[in-house]
C-alpha cells in the first residue's frame, strides 16, 4: 500500500545518496565519508549518534568500506522513524547565545574557539578554520552569531 | 563512559557547544553533496555534447539517404557540404598557405620572429601575449610551416630521459586557456636545456586562447627541440576544432594547423618506464603498431555511422532505386576510382536524370569514404620516414588494416580509465574505451612500464590516481567548468621517477571566496546549464510526465519526475538529491509539472517570437547547427549567405521532423540583426541562443595575477 511505496521512494534516496560518494562504482563508501551520505539525506546526527550507526553498518570485520546492502535497510529505517531531527532556526539561535555570557549578541573569536574546539564533540583545526572564514568579522575578530545564522540558513538549500 | 557530573552552567554550555557542532557538520556536510552533484552536472552534459558528434554523422547520413535536391541551388548546397574540406598535395600546401609575399607592415607594433628561433624570441613572444599583443599571420603560417617541418622528423613515441634534465615536468589539458599556461612557467620555469616538459595534447578548444597557445608551445618546441614534448590529444583534431570554435583564424591558419597537428607525436616514454598518452589504452594497445604506422595520415579520428564494407553498395542501390545494372556498373566504377579527390561542385544538369543520380551516387560514395575514415588523402611521394622505410622493406612485418590503426590512434586519444575489470566502449564519448585495473597491468607487464600518465579527464584537484596508482590523470586548465570549479595541476619526475605535484588557479577572486561562496556560484552556472537542457527537452518531458498523469491533472509525483527526467535526459545524474535546486513540490508532495516547464521556459532568452518548438530544437542542438555552419562557411569568414542559412534550416526541419515555414525561417533571421552584404553571421545568430559559456569571460582576468597557493 502507501506505506511500501514511502519506503521504496526512501530507499531510492538512499541509493542516490550513497552513489555520490560512491567513487570506485562497486556499491561501498569510504566509511569517513558515510557521515556526509547521512547528513544530506536530511539527518542532524551527533558525532556519537553516528558512530551507533556506523557499528551497525559496517562488516564484523571492518574493512574501511561501508556496502550499500547493509547500509540501505538501516538508514531506511532512521528516515522512516525520522530520527536524528533537523534543528531549527531558532534553537540555534538559544544555542549561541548561551555560549554568550555577556549577551552583548556577538562571540570573540577566541570565545568561539574555545567552545567549539575544547567543548562538546570538539572541532578539527580544519573545521574551526572553515566556520571563521565564514562566520568572522575581520575588523573587529568577532561573530555576530545572528547574522551568521541568517547567512548560513539562506545559503543551504 | 561516564564524565564526572558536570555543574549545570558547564551542562547548558557543552549542549549548546554540541548542537552547533550537529548543525555545523551537517551543513558541511550537505555542501559536499553540493559540490559532487554540481560536479557530476558539468561532467555529464559535457560528456554528451560529444556524443553530439555521433548525432551529427547521423544527419549527414540521413541526408545521404533521404535527400533528393530538387533544385540546381539545393544540389550546389549538398554538394558542398559533402565536399568539405579539400586535401592538397605538399607543394600546394606550400603554394596555398604561402605566408612569404604576406607583408608585415611598418605599424605593427607586435612581435617579430625570425628563423631559426632564440630563447629571445620565445621570451618576447610571451611578453607580447601578456599584453594582449598578436602575432602577425605571416609569422604565424611561418613558424607552422617550420613547426611541422620539425615534427616530420619525430617519431611516433618521443622517447625522454631524466638523466640528462633532472626533472620532466609533465603537463595535462590546457584548452586554450592561456592564463594556465603563464602560470606554469611563472611557478615552474620555462623550458630550457636543463628544463624538461612534456605537453599531453588538448592545447586548444573551449578556452578563447588556442592560437596564442599552440604558438607558445611550437615556439619553444622550436626553440628547445630536445626538451619540449608534445603529444597529441583528441582536440588536436580538425573535427573537433570545427564543433568547438576553433577556427576562426583564416583558411590558410586553419589548414596549416590541420597539417600540423596530424604530425603531433602520439606517445611520450620517460625511461622507457611511464607512457604518457593523452587519453588512454585499450585491450588492443600495441605499442610496437603505434611505433610504426604513419601517423600523418589520419588528420581526424572522428568516423560516423559504422557501415559494413558488404553492405555499402547494397544501400546505395536502395537508396537511389537504381536497377541491379546499374548498381554493379556504379560499384565498378567506385572500386577503380583511387582514393577521394575531391570532385568538383559542378553537378551535371537536372535535365538528364541519368546523369545526375550517377552524380549523386558519386557524392554518396565519397561521404560514406569521407565519414568511414576523415583521412586526407595526401598520395605523396615525399620522403620516407625511417619507420615507414623499415615496415616496407621488412617482409615480416605484419600488414595492418586501415582499420586496426586508426583503432590503435583512436584508443590511446580518446579512452578513460574505469574501476571494474575489463575493456568496453565508450559510449559517452563516442569513441576508445574504458579501460579497467586489468587492461593496465597487461600493458604494464607487456612493456616493462612502472605506471601512465594521461589527461582528457577534468579533474578537481588537478590530478588523480587510479588503478591502484598505477594510472595518473594530470589536468592543467584550471576553473575549467566555471571559476573556481576546479584546480589545474602539473606533476614532476626525477630520475625515482616518483611525481611530485603542483597545484594552482589562474584567477584571483577564486582565492576570495570563501569555500561556501565558491561552491555556490560554481552551482549556480551548473544548474542554468541543467535547467537549459531540461528546456531543451521539453517535448519529450511533457509525453514522460504525462505517462504518469493518465487523469490529466497536472501533477506528479517527485518519484516519477525523477524517473522521467532521467529517462528522457539520460545524464545518470542523482535527480532525487538535485530537485529542490530545479522544482518547487506543492504541499502534498507532488509536482505542477505544466508550470514548471512553463517557468524554465521563461527563464532563457526572451525570444519570444520564435514558436516555442522550434526554439527547443535550437537549444538542443545548437553544437551541431554551430558545426553545420562552420563546414559551410568554406571561407571561414564566419559568414554565410541568407540562402544558405535558408537551405541548413529546411534540411534540418526535415530531418528532425519538425514544421518550419518559410515564415518560420524568417523570424529566426529576424532574431539577429544581420545586414552585412546578405550575409548572416551564424556566430552572432547562435550566441543569442547561448545563455551559458563554460569559459566565461570573466575568468581571463585582464590583469594577470600569479597564484599565491603553492
Amino acid at each position: 500500500g502507501k506505506k511500501a511505496k514511502d519506503i521504496a521512494e526512501i530507499e531510492k534516496k538512499v541509493i542516490e545518496a550513497f552513489e555520490v560518494f560512491d567513487h570506485e562504482c562497486n556499491k561501498t563508501v569510504d566509511v569517513r565519508e558515510i557521515g556526509s551520505v547521512v547528513r544530506s539525506l536530511g539527518c542532524y546526527p551527533t558525532e556519537a549518534e553516528l558512530q551507533e550507526l556506523l557499528a551497525e553498518v559496517e562488516e564484523e570485520e571492518p574493512t574501511g568500506y561501508i556496502h550499500l546492502e547493509k547500509f540501505l535497510p538501516v538508514m531506511t529505517r532512521v528516515l522512516l522513524e525520522r530520527s536524528y531531527q533537523p534543528i531549527p532556526e531558532d534553537v540555534l539561535l538559544h544555542a549561541f547565545e548561551a555560549l554568550d555570557e555577556n549577551k552583548c549578541g556577538y562571540l570573540t573569536k577566541e570565545e568561539l574557539v574555545k567552545y567549539m574546539t575544547e567543548e562538546g564533540e570538539p572541532f578539527t583545526q580544519e573545521e574551526m578554520e572553515d566556520m571563521l572564514s565564514a562566520a568572522l568579522e575581520p575588523e573587529t575578530n568577532t561573530v555576530c552569531y545572528k547574522d551568521y545564522i541568517t547567512l548560513m540558513i539562506v545559503d543551504d538549500v | 563512559k561516564r564524565k564526572r557530573e558536570p555543574a549545570p552552567v558547564h551542562f547548558a554550555l557543552n549542549n549548546a557547544a554540541v548542537l552547533i557542532q550537529r548543525w555545523y557538520r551537517r551543513y558541511v556536510a550537505r555542501l559536499e553533496m553540493r559540490r559532487r552533484c554540481t560536479w557530476r552536472i558539468f561532467q555529464s552534459i559535457e560528456y554528451a555534447c560529444e556524443q553530439d558528434q555521433i548525432k551529427l554523422h547521423n544527419f549527414f547520413s540521413y541526408l545521404m539517404d533521404h535527400f533528393t535536391p530538387s533544385s540546381s541551388k539545393e544540389r550546389d548546397f549538398i554538394s558542398r557540404m559533402f565536399v568539405s574540406g579539400e586535401s592538397f598535395k605538399e607543394a600546394e600546401l606550400e603554394k596555398y598557405c604561402d605566408y612569404e609575399s604576406m607583408e608585415v607592415p611598418d605599424s605593427y607594433t607586435g612581435p617579430h620572429l625570425s628563423f631559426p628561433l632564440l630563447p629571445d624570441h620565445a621570451t618576447t613572444l610571451l611578453e607580447a601575449f601578456k599584453r594582449k599583443q598578436q602575432l602577425h599571420a605571416r609569422y604565424v603560417l611561418n613558424l607552422l610551416h617550420e613547426t611541422r617541418k620539425h615534427l616530420k622528423q619525430l617519431p611516433n613515441i618521443s622517447h625522454v630521459s631524466t638523466c640528462y634534465s633532472e626533472e620532466v615536468t609533465v603537463c595535462g589539458d590546457l584548452h586554450g586557456q592561456l592564463d594556465d599556461l603563464f602560470l606554469i612557467f611563472y611557478k615552474n620555469g620555462l623550458p630550457s636545456p636543463s628544463k624538461s616538459y612534456v605537453f599531453n595534447g588538448d592545447f586548444v578548444d573551449r578556452g578563447k586562447q588556442s592560437l596564442e597557445i599552440l604558438i607558445v608551445l611550437f615556439t619553444f618546441l622550436l626553440v628547445y627541440p630536445n626538451e619540449v614534448h608534445l603529444n597529441r590529444g583528441n582536440h588536436e583534431d580538425h573535427m573537433v576544432n570545427l564543433r568547438y570554435g576553433f577556427s576562426v583564424h583564416g583558411r590558410k591558419i586553419l589548414k596549416m594547423i590541420q597539417n600540423v597537428f596530424c604530425w603531433l607525436p602520439l606517445a611520450t616514454l620517460i625511461d622507457q618506464k611511464v607512457l604518457i598518452i593523452h587519453g588512454g589504452i585499450s585491450d588492443t594497445t600495441d605499442l610496437d603498431m603505434l611505433e610504426k604506422i604513419q601517423r600523418h595520415k589520419f588528420i581526424s579520428v572522428l568516423r560516423g555511422k559504422k557501415r559494413k564494407e558488404s553492405n555499402r553498395n547494397v544501400e546505395i542501390q536502395e537508396i537511389i532505386g537504381e536497377s541491379k545494372a546499374d548498381a554493379s556498373a556504379a560499384e565498378h566504377d567506385a572500386a577503380s576510382s583511387p582514393s577521394p579527390q575531391p570532385q568538383p561542385a559542378q553537378a551535371p544538369s537536372m535535365t538528364n536524370r541519368l546523369e545526375f543520380s550517377k552524380w549523386v551516387r558519386q557524392m554518396v560514395q565519397e561521404q560514406i569514404e569521407r565519414c568511414r575514415q576523415l583521412v586526407d588523402s595526401e598520395s605523396e611521394e615525399e620522403e620516407l620516414t625511417y619507420s615507414s622505410f623499415v615496415s616496407m622493406t621488412d617482409l615480416n612485418a605484419p600488414c595492418w588494416t586501415r582499420q586496426e590503426e586508426w583503432k590503435q590512434i583512436l584508443d590511446i586519444l580518446w579512452s578513460d580509465p574505469m574501476p571494474q575489470e575489463g575493456c568496453r566502449e565508450n559510449t559517452v564519448r563516442g569513441g576508445g574505451c574504458y579501460f579497467g585495473p586489468d587492461v593496465t597491468k597487461k600493458i604494464l607487464e607487456k612493456y616493462s612500464l612502472q605506471f601512465l600518465i594521461r589527461s582528457h579527464e577534468c579533474k578537481q584537484e588537478g590530478y588523480e590516481f587510479c588503478h591502484s596508482r598505477k594510472v595518473l590523470t594530470i589536468f592543467s586548465a584550471s576553473n575549467y567548468y566555471e571559476i573556481g570549479s576546479n584546480r589545474g595541476a602539473y606533476v614532476k619526475l626525477g630520475p625515482d621517477l616518483v611525481p611530485h605535484f603542483v597545484q594552482y588557479q589562474a584567477n584571483k577572486t577564486a582565492h576570495t571566496l570563501t569555500m561556501t561562496q565558491r561552491i555556490s556560484r560554481v552551482e549556480e552556472s551548473a544548474f542554468r546549464a541543467l535547467r537549459e537542457k531540461l528546456f531543451a527537452h521539453t517535448s519529450a518531458l511533457i509525453s514522460a510526465f504525462k505517462a504518469y498523469d493518465k487523469d490529466g491533472t497536472g501533477r506528479i509525483t517527485l518519484s516519477n519526475w525523477a524517473t522521467a527526467v532521467e529517462s528522457v535526459l539520460r545524464l545518470g545524474l542523482p535527480w532525487r538529491m538535485l530537485r529542490p535546486q530545479l522544482a518547487h513540490s506543492m504541499a502534498d508532495g507532488m509536482l505542477e509539472y505544466k508550470s514548471w516547464l512553463e517557468d524554465l521556459a521563461m527563464e532563457q532568452q526572451s525570444q519570444e517570437h520564435i514558436q516555442s518548438g522550434l526554439l527547443e530544437v535550437i537549444y538542443r542542438n545548437r553544437s551541431n547547427l554551430e558545426t553545420i555552419f562552420r563546414i559551410i562557411d568554406r571561407d571561414h569568414s564566419g559568414l554565410i549567405s541568407f540562402e544558405e542559412f535558408h537551405q541548413t534550416w529546411k534540411l534540418f526541419s526535415s530531418h528532425m521532423n519538425i514544421e518550419l515555414t518559410d515564415d518560420g525561417i524568417n523570424d529566426l533571421v529576424r532574431s539577429i540583426d544581420f545586414n552585412k552584404d546578405g550575409n548572416i553571421d551564424f556566430n552572432e545568430f547562435l550566441e543569442a541562443f547561448q545563455e551559458t559559456e563554460f569559459n566565461s569571460d570573466c575568468q581571463k582576468a585582464s590583469n594577470w595575477v600569479p597564484s599565491l597557493e603553492s
